[in-house]
C-alpha cells in the first residue's frame, strides 16, 4: 500500500459524562434533575504511520491514548477530524478492515477464560476463514516464537499472566493483521515475561512488516521497540519524533554520575551544574549540554573520580515532570 | 464447507465444551425451571381446569410439555451482554468479522444441547413418581413440537436482542427484562393455559408474542387439535418485525457504544 497505513487528521472525541454530588441530596438531585459535561478527551490529533512502523503512543492515565486506540480500531465514533486506517474509515467496520487489525489489550482477553486457548483458535480461524492447515501452520509458527507448548491445551484459567498474554497475542496475531494495536501489552507481567514480549513483537515486526502502534506505561517497552513515539497529553499532540529527540526537547542538561575516591561536601560541587543526589562516594550532577565537554574535565581534575557516567536523565522522570508542569501552569491559568 | 457452516461448527463446538465445564450449574438452572410442574400441581388440585373444559390428562399433558418448552427456549442473552459491555469483555468480540450475537446465539443453542440429559432425568423422576404422567407423542406432534419450540426459541432471542441493545443506552439494561418477565409469564401459559383465560384476556394475549413462545409449541407437544399454520405464521411474522427493528437498534447502538470498561 502506497502512502500511510494510518491518517488522522484533527481527530477529537468528546464524552458527555453525567456529574452527581455525593450523599442524598446529591443523589435526589442526580435523579430529578442529572447534570452532564463533555470531557474532550481527544482534542484535534494529527499524525499519519507509515507501513511497518513501530510507534510508542505515551502519555499519563487519561491523557486519551485508550481513546484514541478505540478510534483507530473503530471500537468507537469519532466527534471530529479524519480518520483513516489500512484504507478504511474504522467507525463503519467493514469486515475487510477488521480482517487487518488487532487490538490487544494487557487487562482484558478474547479467549475464553474456562477452555483451552486451542478452543478458541479454533474458532477464530473459523471466524477469519483461514484454512485449518493453514491455521495449523501459523499456530505452530507463532507458538514456537512464543515459546508456547502444552500451555495451549490447557484451560486459560490454569496459566501464569505470561503465559496468557502470550496465548493472547498469538490469537491477536492468528489472522497476520497488517496492523497491531496494542495497549498495554505487559501489563503486570514480570520482567523475563515482558522482555520476552518484547522480542516477539520485534521479531514479529521484522517478519511479517506489520505496522505496530503500542501502549506502554513501561519505558523499558517503548525504548525496546519503538524508534518513533507520540506523546500525548490532555487529548494533544505534544510530540511526534524519536525518543532521543523528546530527551533532548525536554532535557537541555546531560546526567553525570560520579563515583569518587574520597568524600566531599556538597558545596564542593557548586559550579560544575545541578547537584542532583549527593550519597557517601556517590554524586549525580545535570549539567548544560554545551558546558558538558568543559565541565567533566574540570570534574575529572579536581576530584579523584573512580568511575564516570555522562547519559541523558530517565525519559519516564523527564516526561514526569512535563506533565507536571503543564498540569500546574494549567490550573494556575484556570 | 462454506464459511458460515465452519464458523457455526466451530462456535457450538467451543459453547457446548464450555456449557459442559458448567454441567452442575446448568443441572441447577435446568431444576429452577420447574414452574411448569408446579402449577401442575396447584391446578391439578383445583376444579378450575374442568370448568374451562379440560381433562385432568390433558392439563397433565399441557404442563409437562410446558415445562419441556420453558427448558429450551430459556434465553438469558441480556444478563451475559450486560456483563460483558460492563467488563469489556464485548469490544475483542466487536473486532472481529463477525456479529457477537451469533457468538451468543452459539452459546443459547449449546446451554439447550447441554440441558437434554438433565431434563430427561427430571421426566424420568415425573413418570416413576407418577407413571400415568407421562406419555409418547406421536412422531408428527413430536416433529412439530420440536420445530415450534425451536422457532419460539429465536423469537424469544429476537425479542431479548431488543431490549440488550439498550445496554448501549442503559448500564442497567437488564432490569428492563425483569419487567417483560411479568407479561411473559402470565401471558405465555406458564402459569395457565391459554384455553382457561377469559376471553377479553385470550384474546389480548395472542396478540402479543408471548402465548407463541410457551402455549403454542406446549399444545402442538401435548397433541392437542390447533391451527399449525396460525400459530407458525404468527411466530414467523412477529421475527419479521422485530429483526429489522432489532438490526437498527443494534447499529445506532454501535455508534454510540463508549467500550467502557476497556
Amino acid at each position: 500500500m502506497a502512502g500511510p497505513i494510518i491518517r488522522a487528521s484533527g481527530l477529537s472525541k468528546t464524552y458527555r459524562i453525567s456529574e452527581k454530588q455525593p450523599g442524598l441530596a446529591g443523589t435526589i438531585q442526580h435523579l430529578l434533575r442529572r447534570r452532564h459535561r463533555d470531557v474532550l478527551a481527544v482534542d484535534g490529533i494529527s499524525f499519519t504511520i507509515e507501513p511497518g512502523e513501530i510507534v510508542g503512543f505515551l502519555g499519563p492515565n487519561g491523557a486519551g491514548k485508550t481513546t484514541t486506540l478505540k478510534m483507530l480500531t473503530g471500537l468507537i465514533h469519532p466527534s471530529g477530524g479524519e480518520l483513516e486506517v489500512a484504507g478504511h474509515q474504522p467507525f463503519r467496520r467493514q469486515a475487510r478492515f477488521l480482517r487487518q487489525i488487532t487490538l490487544v489489550m494487557g487487562n482484558r482477553q478474547q479467549l475464553i477464560w474456562d477452555l483451552p486457548a486451542l478452543d478458541s483458535l479454533r474458532v477464530n480461524a473459523a471466524v477469519y476463514g483461514i484454512a485449518e492447515a493453514e491455521a495449523q501452520r501459523r499456530i505452530g509458527q507463532l507458538a514456537e516464537m512464543l515459546e508456547l507448548g502444552q500451555e495451549l491445551r490447557r484451560p486459560m484459567r490454569k496459566l501464569s499472566l505470561g503465559q496468557r498474554m502470550k496465548a493472547e497475542l498469538l490469537a491477536a496475531l492468528l489472522h497476520e493483521p497488517a496492523v497491531l494495536f496494542l495497549d498495554e501489552p505487559t501489563l503486570g507481567l514480570d520482567v523475563n515475561a515482558q522482555a520476552r514480549v518484547r522480542d516477539f513483537l520485534a521479531d514479529y515486526n521484522r517478519r511479517t512488516g506489520a505496522t505496530v502502534l503500542l501502549t506502554s506505561h513501561y519505558m523499558g517497552d517503548i525504548t525496546a521497540l519503538c524508534p518513533r513515539v507520540l506523546l500525548i497529553h490532555q487529548g494533544q499532540l505534544f510530540h511526534d519524533g524519536s525518543l532521543a529527540d523528546l530527551t533532548q526537547r525536554l532535557a537541555p542538561c546531560r546526567q553525570v554520575r560520579l563515583e569518587l575516591a574520597d568524600l566531599h561536601p556538597p558545596e564542593a560541587f557548586a559550579g560544575f551544574g545541578q547537584l542532583e543526589a549527593h550519597q557517601g562516594h556517590l554524586v549525580r550532577l545535570l549539567v548544560p549540554r554545551a558546558q558538558l565537554a568543559q565541565q567533566v574535565a574540570a570534574l575529572l581534575e579536581r576530584f579523584a573520580v573512580v568511575d564516570l557516567e555522562v547519559s541523558d536523565p530517565p525519559v519516564e522522570e523527564l516526561i514526569g515532570g512535563l506533565f507536571r508542569q503543564r498540569d500546574s501552569n494549567s490550573e494556575a491559568s484556570q | 464447507m462454506s464459511w458460515a457452516w465452519r464458523v457455526a461448527r466451530a462456535l457450538l463446538g467451543s459453547q457446548y465444551a464450555l456449557m459442559l465445564e458448567y454441567r452442575a450449574e446448568i443441572a441447577l438452572w435446568a431444576l429452577s425451571g420447574v414452574l411448569p410442574l408446579i402449577m401442575l400441581g396447584v391446578w391439578s388440585g383445583s376444579g378450575a381446569a374442568a370448568a374451562a373444559g379440560l381433562s385432568p390428562q390433558q392439563l397433565s399433558h399441557y404442563f409437562l410439555a410446558a415445562f419441556v418448552v420453558r427448558q429450551f427456549t430459556v434465553v438469558w442473552l441480556i444478563q451475559v451482554f450486560e456483563d460483558d459491555a460492563l467488563q469489556g469483555r464485548l469490544s475483542p468480540f466487536l473486532l472481529q468479522p463477525l456479529s457477537p450475537l451469533w457468538r451468543y446465539l452459539a452459546a443459547h443453542f449449546s446451554e439447550q444441547a447441554s440441558r437434554i440429559p438433565f431434563v430427561a432425568v427430571m421426566l424420568l423422576v415425573v413418570g416413576l413418581a407418577a407413571p400415568g404422567l407421562l406419555w409418547l407423542p406421536s412422531a408428527g406432534a413430536l416433529l412439530l413440537g420440536i420445530l415450534a419450540i425451536l422457532a419460539a426459541f429465536l423469537l424469544r432471542f429476537l425479542l431479548q436482542v431488543l431490549v440488550t441493545t439498550l445496554c448501549f443506552w442503559s448500564e442497567r439494561a437488564a432490569a428492563l427484562d425483569r419487567l417483560l418477565m411479568i407479561p411473559y409469564l402470565f401471558l405465555s401459559g406458564i402459569v395457565a393455559p391459554l384455553d382457561t383465560f377469559p376471553p377479553g384476556v385470550r384474546r389480548l394475549a395472542l396478540a402479543t408474542p408471548f402465548p407463541w413462545m410457551v402455549d403454542f409449541p406446549a399444545r402442538l407437544l401435548a397433541g392437542e387439535p390447533l391451527n399449525v399454520a396460525l400459530g407458525f405464521g404468527a411466530i414467523a411474522a412477529w421475527c419479521l418485525l422485530l429483526l429489522p427493528i432489532g438490526h437498527w437498534l443494534w447499529r445506532a447502538g454501535l455508534r454510540r457504544y463508549s467500550a467502557m470498561g476497556a
